[in-house]
């Protein structure tokens, strides 16, 4: 085991990929010799070279249609998008090649593509550094979509991605990148998509989170149980397409109320379809109404960004609703 | 962390394609005229365009200053960029401009104040774009419009105004201003062609700062210029030397006139450099070597246009310290005014969505304005 941080984990993920397989390639704005503006690629061109890791022309629409064409050959390339919030120029490939290769050529050809970057706020990114966009995938047929919380699982759930036959949109919380450090082992593994990850048990109320807002999500529990006695379970939903309906079943089989934060939108946030799906499927386990904590249906702003994110105060708000129904 | 620079030899430093090809300018980079222009420049004009750039550099000081200790959020830097402003000065009032992240000396040109910048840069209660994004800049009333952060994003939208001013019968010309980097976006491509059928009245400038972060615009197109991208559109394209400020004026005059006279189109590749970092968050010594920033500071527009006046008896040496010191003045006092003013309201946050905010907004702001209530109940500082 090694003390890692996120963009560490993602580092040595890649690095340990293409070391196993000659098919996977980098190529992005700046993530060769730069070694990508968060570092994530650092030192991969020294190893690799400047054909497996390429430094492309500005066009995120280039990176990605060439990305496509190349997995269409055979290679695994992984295309970074340098911040998540610059993706639309490269929008029509991901919709209209990346999502429906494998459909529109009735499954002779498919893109195993992982589409990478730095998503979501907090760090005074504004509007155009700080997006989380991930419900335009989620809504997109043919996409898997994943966003790790922590480093043990940047790493893993990337292996998987690169390895897995199916796109991969991945999305990387910049604030966590060098945030959190823990132990990350130095053999290989992965951890599968698809799979929740129980953060902290409780029996009163299923709170389903990711990204980032895991980590707020357990402040806010912490006051919680301080303050109120209530016993938060907190999931992790790590894979946001395909999610884990089974563990988010088997939670409110115990506590019977449910919170999903996130730091996307409301208005047809990923919160929207999960609460959706509970209610379509378990509404009898049920106690009370489903509530959501969201980022406010408005551009990202700069000013007062963290209020615009939710935050312990707002938690416990929608907890309290759901606990005093 | 180590790095290898693969070029040894200075030409093959420089990070621009082709440098040998010949630039259009006025002035050598000694600050020697090389040519008369046709048009006339009045000493009130060159001195003007002086000290706009000085202010540019001061400004871009204290910005960079500002973001050091928190004051700002991110800053692009100016520094050996501001001869844009020629092209700028070029405009007419009416005219339109679609700028970048990396022109102050351009909004300075076009009428706004330090203040109005520094109000914007800190997002505090004046920022006329209400605390929306960072390092973009713009008004109304200076027909200045905000960029999107995304490069290249504004070309098509400038276009787009050419081509409703043309509509309209106004005289009007729209200006962009876009890097190296952004003519590898499929919006660079739109708004090209579109400017060619259309015969828009537009003047699309490309500052070639030689690198769009760790890219060296040679490896950024395998063009031999920038500005020969403008046959594949039928839109003539000229190289000029972008730390020439009367070149650039020249140039963006020749192009505006163009346009008004319903001849169409105009893309000006301007040579420049950047010499600071792609913005505050980056660090340029991982790409690019010392010794060629040494090389390019040489051609810093401010140095070499100074020289060109006072060697044409336009500025004399007093003058010219006397300049900075007034301007240096000045702008800190401003920036000590602009700390004294209060935050933008929590409210910002809902503002300007549409044109009357919808429900949803209206419930959200409501939640948020309970949870400032239970955070001070609870104890928790968010901001």
């Amino acid at each position: 085991m090694v003390v890692m941080n996120m963009v560490q984990a993602l580092n040595s993920a890649l690095r340990e990929e293409m070391r196993r397989d000659r098919r996977v390639v980098v190529l992005g704005e700046d993530v060769g010799r730069r070694g990508g503006v968060f570092l994530v690629t650092e030192g991969l061109i020294d190893e690799f070279g400047h054909e497996r890791v390429m430094d492309t022309p500005l066009t995120e629409g280039g990176i990605v249609g060439v990305a496509i064409g190349m997995a269409l050959y055979g290679l695994r390339p992984v295309a970074e998008i340098q911040f998540i919030d610059f993706v639309y120029e490269a929008f029509d490939q991901i919709v209209t090649n990346l999502s429906k290769v494998r459909r529109r050529t009735g499954g002779m050809y498919s893109a195993p593509v992982v589409v990478r970057g730095p998503c979501c706020g907090g760090v005074k990114g504004g509007m155009f550094h700080s997006q989380s966009n991930e419900s335009y995938f989620v809504h997109t047929a043919g996409l898997k979509v994943v966003m790790p919380s922590r480093p043990y699982d940047a790493k893993g759930l990337l292996k998987a991605a690169i390895r897995g036959e199916d796109p991969v949109i991945f999305l990387e919380p910049k604030i966590l990148y060098r945030s959190i450090r823990e132990e990350v082992p130095e053999h290989d593994y992965t951890v599968p998509i698809g799979e929740a990850r129980v953060v902290q048990e409780g029996s009163d109320v299923t709170l389903v989170t990711w990204g980032a807002m895991v980590h707020k999500s357990l402040e806010a529990s912490k006051i919680a149980r301080a303050k109120y006695g209530w016993e938060v379970e907190v999931i992790d939903l790590r894979t946001l397409f395909p999610f884990d309906k089974e563990a988010i079943l088997k939670s409110l089989e115990k506590t019977g109320r449910l919170v999903v934060v996130h730091e996307a939108p409301k208005t047809l946030g990923l919160g929207a379809e999960i609460a959706a799906y509970v209610a379509e499927n378990a509404i009898e386990l049920l106690k009370a109404p489903i509530a959501r904590v969201t980022g406010f249906d408005v551009p990202y702003p700069l000013a007062h960004e963290k209020l615009y994110l939710p935050n312990e105060a707002r938690i416990i708000m929608a907890l309290s609703k759901v606990m005093n129904y | 962390m180590a790095h290898h620079f693969e070029a040894h030899k200075v030409e093959e430093v420089l990070p621009f394609i082709d440098a040998a090809v010949s630039l259009r300018r006025f002035i050598d980079e000694e600050g020697n005229p090389v040519e008369e222009t046709k048009v006339q420049l009045s000493s009130e004009l060159l001195l003007k365009m002086y000290v706009t750039m000085v202010r540019a550099r001061i400004l871009d000081e204290w910005l960079l200053k500002m973001q050091r200790v928190g004051r700002v959020a991110i800053h692009a830097p100016n520094a050996g960029q501001e001869a844009i402003a020629g092209a700028v000065m070029a405009l007419r009032e009416e005219d339109w401009l679609f700028p970048s992240y990396r022109e102050l000396s351009a909004y300075i040109a076009r009428g706004m104040s330090e203040e109005e910048i520094i109000d914007r840069a800190m997002a505090n209660a004046d920022d006329p774009l209400r605390g929306s994004e960072f390092a973009v800049y713009g008004n109304e009333k200076y027909n200045i419009v905000p960029a999107p952060v995304p490069v290249g994003a504004q070309i098509p939208l400038a276009v787009g105004a050419a081509i409703a001013a043309k509509i309209l019968g106004h005289k009007v010309v729209a200006m962009t201003i876009f890097g190296d980097g952004a003519t590898s976006r499929g919006d660079f491509h739109s708004g090209m062609n579109f400017a060619g059928v259309f015969k828009a009245p537009v003047v699309l400038v490309i500052q070639n700062n030689g690198w769009a972060i760790s890219l060296p615009s040679r490896r950024q197109t395998a063009a031999k210029t920038l500005a020969i991208r403008g046959v594949g559109y039928g839109v003539p394209g000229i190289r000029v030397d972008g730390n020439d400020i009367v070149a650039m004026y020249i140039t963006a005059l020749e192009a505006a006139e163009r346009a008004r006279a319903g001849e169409g189109p105009t893309l000006i590749e301007a040579l420049t450099y950047r010499l600071g970092p792609h913005t505050t968050a980056d660090d340029p010594d991982r790409y690019r070597s010392k010794e060629e920033v040494k090389l390019m500071e040489r051609l810093d527009p401010i140095v070499r246009f100074g020289k060109y006046l006072k060697g044409r008896g336009v500025m004399t040496e007093r003058e010219e310290r006397d300049i900075w010191k007034e301007w240096g003045e000045k702008i800190e006092s401003i920036v000590k005014k602009c700390y004294e003013k209060p935050s933008l309201p929590v409210s910002v946050i809902f503002e300007n969505v549409y044109s009357e905010p919808t429900w949803n907004l209206k419930e959200q702001m409501e939640e948020l304005e309970e949870s400032l209530r239970i955070m001070k109940e609870l104890g928790v500082k968010v901001e």
